[in-house]
């Protein structure tokens, strides 16, 4: 195999996948925190891919991928009434986080299958690079 | 460039290099199976291996001059033939990456591509036997 290009996309491909996670993880764990206000509450987040050229020099070669940023969500921080919280305004409400866990949930499988899919790439263009090497052999 | 060790060797170096070409636009599909408006790509392989030119029906241009726009090389010959995909179900984000489907093609190249390289190493072993007869 003549290039080196497909462990960049492959690679690029997992840390995207690692980064979802990683915004997963962090929205999971924070699904019962609560706030004073529902600026403040916590925002699920999750990240914006794009497909970029990986070799500046090659117009047609292949797309790696690119995380351009963490988006949080614009939905609306439910409130609840809990008089006795701490953090609870004047009027006893807190706001609660607005993760659907649900949705993490099967993101989290998705960014999981994502990322062995980019590995087993990974794996079968090492195994085709060793057979090259040892051509004529 | 007509060595005799080109012709010996056949279709099959232009065919793996094909296959190495195809399985890092295959890689890319699925590394970016989850880009919003991605458009999933692949090589046209018949037509790309006609243009690779294992015929010579059509008389090659040359860069006589050192100004000239370099030509077309063997291997630019199959990055124009990539297309897009025409997915089986269209999703919203504009994903044209069917994953089930890229993973299936990146298999079926990779036995390709090390069906290629049997070959080639078989006739390699068959001129090494020629060689020192034995």
């Amino acid at each position: 195999m003549p290039s080196f290009n497909i462990f960049d996309i492959a690679g690029s491909g997992m840390s995207a996948q690692t980064v979802r996670l990683n915004t997963t993880a962090s929205n999971l764990a924070n699904a019962d925190s609560v706030s004073g206000t529902s600026t403040a509450a916590y925002k699920a987040r999750h990240p914006v891919f794009k497909a970029v050229q990986s070799a500046l020099n090659q117009p047609k070669s292949g797309n790696s991928v690119k995380v351009l940023g963490i988006a949080q969500s614009q939905d609306k921080s439910p409130a609840r009434y809990e008089p006795g919280n701490p953090l609870a305004n004047s009027e006893g409400y807190v706001y609660a986080s607005n993760v659907n866990v649900v949705e993490e949930m099967a993101d989290m499988i998705s960014a999981s299958r994502s990322y062995q899919n980019n590995v087993e790439v990974m794996n079968t263009s090492k195994d085709l690079m060793l057979a090259t090497l040892k051509l004529g052999q | 460039m007509a060595l005799p060790l080109d012709n010996y060797l056949g279709i099959h170096p232009q065919a793996l290099k094909l296959s190495a070409r195809r399985s890092e636009v295959l890689a890319a599909n699925l590394a970016n199976a989850d880009t919003p408006n991605f458009k999933a790509q692949d090589v046209d392989f018949k037509a790309a291996m006609a243009a690779s030119g294992t015929s010579s029906a059509t008389l090659p241009m040359v860069a006589t001059q050192a100004g000239h726009i370099p030509l077309n090389q063997p291997g630019d010959a199959l990055t124009a033939q990539l297309k897009y995909r025409v997915p089986n179900a269209s999703s919203l984000d504009g994903n044209t990456v069917d994953a089930q489907m890229e993973q299936a093609n990146f298999a079926q190249n990779a036995v390709r591509y090390q069906a290629s390289l049997t070959f080639i190493n078989a006739k390699f072993r068959s001129l090494m036997t020629a060689i020192t007869g034995q």
